[in-house]
């Protein structure tokens, strides 16, 4: 019985199964008679609607890639712009053979092993329909040998071609930045944009430096042109044509001269410069040496060039300005002393008697002043002038971790300054949270001492030390740091300004800030750490010297720079605002394994500053004596 | 002795399945000599592509579905690792992320799907057919819920829904009841907002294009514009094979793979392309015959949730060319060149001709 119900069960169920089934099948047949109804519609009735489009589909609509905007300095002084070339470009699915093709074409052209190195790469990187560049820039003779051989080669063609092209070269080359072919991920971004339609047709965009920030602005808008063409799909005859709208052109802040200046007064160092006017916000100069040619990116760069400039071990395509994070050093010491001041820490007379060392209480730990014996009587001016590390470590020690964070901090430190280029990092300024999240460990009265002179866990760009430099030059007041000054609009030709926007707005005593700012002064005049190099100057420069250390001396021994290996040597910096009284320009310098600030940083700063003042080119390279007489900074 | 074996081992193949299938391959085949302008080569190769597959389709066929079904857990559960291995640690190619190297080569793992989401939910409805109860359905609609929210994250879109529906015809013939049936629908309806919302733009602009096509003629309406041209220009008789303008002159966008029916309709016309629809349809017919002869629940639901989404595939293929949906990068099975989905087709066959040769009860 059991069984025969089972069974019957079984039958029912299978019942179930095929009226489903049925169902399913009749859905298939509708769907497919939708189908059929479709092609009827599209195949019967319309068909002579339909024809003709086939017909007019001689006509093919084609985008014509806009000029894109130029990049020029406050002068008009082109740092980026277009011209025309003919290249000879591959379309790789139109060719069965592509090894034989590029050998034939190597008889009528010259085709070096650099140009299929490079081409090889971009088959690589390419997409299905693209035409690739084999050879760039053809002569006239050239154009003409292929142009005869034409019918022997489908599939490749020469193409008029807008390129870009940086003639400052190395000069700049961070600022700029520069274009390079649209690879995956940028086709990616480009597909989730709302441009997407704009970039038919193009095949650069920005990689890198204001071509990527103002990509936006720099591109233009795609025009169309529609096109007859013959049986074999090439232009006969054009019909009809949206003319593309070039791109806006930018005007910088930056004066070229004023960073061939920086950048020559570097020589042979690693390093980075930032200026600023301090009104403003704009950024007059950005060096970061070594610096790389851009134009080697334009085209796609050849794998050798490649190798070279990634694994070179200066790391010249690293913007040091932007994204180099440094111990500050010794340059910390006025914002320190703005904080002691303000929070009433310290008063203009407190004097302390400076042995050469430091020692917190309950401990026998010594932190030590650069000076051995120590700097005897100093009050606040003279600890920035002589840059004596002795009244930090008790200031820091007085102030505490929190009240250095929360002061300091209102200065741009640990945070990005917002620029207008990307990649920017935010450097560190440490707290108590900070160590607890990042190490999980608390906070030591020993962290305190060291980051009191800008040593321990501080880092900041070379940007960030400009910015808080020229805040301070500015009574507090500053603008985010703005390279582009103006965008013209391609078609109206109308400039507009950028507004400077406000970064922050410090509500400081004036007494103390004319104290730190005249203890500043001193520190470029006789018996100041940077006397050297400002002798002679012809208005006043305010600076502060700083070194920070790139490996750690242990307690008992002494550093002495001829035995430390070249890359292990101190970084020199060195910040200044000129003319102290009415600053017009905010410099910060870091030069990489400089030694002291006073000896490398500060001439260079003094260079930059006479030119831009004074309009002063450097004479012949100024040898700096060995700061022996002057007291060096050095922590 | 050797004629034995070798009636032995082709026992298992259905010679009206196969006739079918060799009959739409050499169409594919015919229509790619066209699409690729003339290319013998890519003819070869993808005649490579139809013997490995069809070496597979073999194989598959010969392996009784009892063992099949102990596949099933395993295909599901390296099928669903692959796709978090994609999601963790995929290649990007061309903005989505859908490959995975494993040192040899790449491969799609969403390709996998296609056979282990119906293998799985077959096999998950025999296990637990007794208590068929309303807990069952929502764990097979989790099953299927979870691959197919990892390759729409991909995104891709089109093969998340192509596998959502493998499983959905499992669930349907298993006795979904009709009630659930109408209330999914409703919610669906109702959740097209919450979707449109978390959609890519490129996708919106997609279907937003499928309205009006000639709102954007360079951008994602161009491809539709051009292949229903192609169509509409080759009429009732087409314009002879070999001879279509709009797919030789260039204008069609990836005729080889994706849009190769817009060069069969337009070289071969409505007399071809409904003799193509009806070479599907009997393809179809038949797998659904396999399907209510076969044995047991797994065997009936695997062979008629394989038999509808082939069904699928062909319709939304063709839809999409001829412009009634949207463009989501499916190829026309057993037409488009490309060896991946020859494989899956074919290996789906072979379960079919697998169940039929297994047909008959071997009760007591």
């Amino acid at each position: 019985m059991k069984h025969r119900a089972e069974l019957k069960n079984e039958q029912r169920e299978l019942h179930f199964f095929r009226i489903r089934l049925v169902v399913g099948a009749v859905f298939a047949v509708l769907m497919f008679a939708l189908l059929a109804s479709r092609f009827f519609y599209v195949q019967v009735l319309q068909h002579g609607h339909y024809s003709t489009l086939a017909e007019n589909n001689r006509i093919s609509i084609v985008p014509i890639v806009p000029n894109r905007g130029l990049i020029l300095d406050r002068n008009g002084v082109v740092l980026a712009h277009n011209y025309s070339a003919y290249t000879l470009e591959i379309t790789p699915s139109k060719v069965d053979d592509l090894d034989a093709t590029i050998e034939s074409l190597a008889a009528l052209v010259e085709i070096t092993g650099k140009d299929r190195k490079r081409f090889k790469k971009l088959l690589e990187e390419s997409h299905n329909f693209e035409s690739l560049p084999i050879r760039t820039r053809l002569n006239e003779y050239e154009v003409a040998r292929f142009s005869v051989n034409r019918y022997r080669f489908p599939g490749v063609d020469i193409k008029a071609r807008l390129f870009r092209h940086y003639p400052q070269g190395e000069t700049i080359s961070h600022v700029v930045g520069y274009i390079g072919r649209i690879n995956d991920a940028d086709l990616d971004r480009i597909e989730d944009s709302e441009d997407s339609a704009n970039y038919r047709g193009s095949d650069h965009i920005g990689k890198i430096g204001l071509e990527q920030s103002y990509e936006k602005e720099l591109h233009g808008i795609t025009g169309f042109e529609q096109v007859e063409t013959d049986a074999g799909g090439r232009a006969v005859r054009t019909l009809a044509r949206t003319p593309p709208v070039s791109g806006n052109n930018l005007t910088l802040y930056l004066d070229s001269r004023l960073q061939e200046v920086a950048e020559k007064a570097f020589g042979e160092y690693r390093g980075a410069l930032v200026a600023i006017e301090p009104k403003t916000g704009g950024v007059l100069a950005f060096v970061s040496k070594p610096g790389f040619d851009p134009n080697l990116f334009v085209d796609g760069i050849d794998p050798a060039n490649w190798q070279a400039l990634n694994n070179s071990p200066d790391k010249p395509l690293i913007n040091r300005g932007l994204r180099g994070a440094y111990p500050p050093g010794s340059t910390f010491k006025p914002f320190m002393a703005m904080a002691g001041l303000e929070l009433g820490k310290r008063t203009p007379s407190y004097t302390i008697h400076d042995p050469g060392y430091f020692m917190l209480p309950g401990s026998s730990h010594r932190y030590r002043d650069w000076k051995v014996g120590g700097h005897g009587a100093v009050d606040l001016r003279r600890s920035i002038v002589i840059s004596c590390d002795t009244y930090y470590y008790g200031l820091a020690n007085d102030l505490g971790p929190d009240n250095i964070y929360n002061f300091i901090s209102q200065f741009g430190f640990g945070r990005k300054t917002g620029i207008d280029l990307d990649g920017e990092v935010p450097g560190l300024l440490p707290s108590r949270a900070w160590k607890m999240k990042r190490y999980k460990q608390k906070w030591y009265a020993g962290d305190t001492i060291s980051v009191g002179i800008g040593q321990g866990y501080n880092l900041a760009t070379p940007l960030q030390l400009a910015v808080a430099t020229s805040a301070l030059a500015n009574d507090g007041v500053t603008n985010r740091p703005q390279l582009v000054k103006s965008i013209e609009d391609a078609r109206s030709g109308a400039v507009s300004m950028l507004q400077p926007q406000s970064l922050f707005r410090l509500a400081l005593k004036p007494e103390n800030l004319e104290l730190v700012k005249g203890a500043m002064v001193d520190v470029t005049r006789p018996g100041g750490t940077a006397a050297q190099a400002g002798m002679n100057a012809l208005y006043p420069i305010a600076g502060k010297t700083g070194t920070a250390q790139v490996i750690a001396i242990k307690q008992t021994e002494k550093y002495v720079e001829s035995r430390v290996s070249e890359r292990n040597r101190d970084h020199a910096l060195f910040i200044a605002f000129a003319p102290a009284d009415d600053p017009k320009i905010a410099v910060a310098v870091l030069v990489e394994n400089g030694g002291h600030g006073g000896t490398t940083a500060a001439p260079i700063a003094r260079k930059v500053l006479d030119y831009y003042l004074l309009g002063k080119l450097p004479d012949a390279p100024t040898l700096v004596q060995d700061a022996a007489t002057e007291e060096p900074d050095h922590d | 002795m050797i004629r034995r074996l070798l009636l032995r081992m082709v026992a298992p193949l259905d010679g009206f399945l196969l006739t079918l299938l060799a009959a739409l391959m050499a169409v594919g085949l015919v229509v790619l000599y066209s699409a690729s302008d003339q290319h013998l080569d890519k003819v070869t190769s993808q005649l490579m592509n139809m013997v490995v597959a069809l070496g597979l389709m073999w194989v598959v066929a010969s392996i009784p579905p009892q063992h099949l079904m102990r596949l099933a857990l395993p295909t599901y559960v390296l099928g669903l690792a692959l796709l978090l291995a994609v999601a963790l640690f995929g290649d990007i190619s061309h903005g989505a992320r859908r490959w995975l190297n494993i040192g040899v080569g790449r491969i799609q793992p969403s390709e996998l799907m296609k056979i282990a989401m119906p293998l799985m939910l077959a096999w998950y409805f025999d296990k637990n057919e007794a208590t068929l109860r309303l807990k069952d359905y929502a764990i097979a609609a989790l099953l299927l819920i979870a691959p197919v929210g990892l390759i729409a994250k991909q995104p891709d879109l089109g093969t998340a829904l192509l596998i959502s529906a493998s499983g959905f015809y499992v669930l349907f013939l298993a006795g979904l009841s009709w009630r659930i049936l109408l209330g999914l629908a409703v919610a669906f309806g109702a959740s097209l907002p919450v979707l449109w919302s978390v959609l890519h733009d490129y996708q919106r602009q997609r279907i937003l294009t499928l309205l009006d096509p000639s709102q954007d003629p360079l951008g994602a309406g161009y491809h539709t514009i051009q292949s229903t041209i192609a169509l509409g220009s080759g009429g009732a008789l087409g314009k002879g094979w070999l001879k279509g303008t709009q797919a030789h002159l260039d204008f069609l966008p990836e005729r080889t793979t994706d849009f190769i029916f817009a060069v069969f309709g337009e070289e071969f016309g409505l007399i071809g392309n409904l003799l193509l629809l009806l070479l599907f349809l009997a393809l179809i017919g038949r797998g659904l015959m396999i399907a209510a002869n076969a044995r047991d629940l797994f065997s009936r639901l695997l062979a008629g949730g394989i038999t509808l989404t082939f069904f699928t595939y062909a319709f939304v293929n063709m839809g999409m060319v001829s412009g009634i949906l949207p463009v989501v990068g499916v190829p026309l099975p057993l037409i488009s060149y490309g060896g991946t989905s020859m494989v899956t087709v074919l290996v789906g066959f072979g379960i079919l001709m697998s169940i039929h040769a297994h047909r008959k009860l071997v009760k007591t």
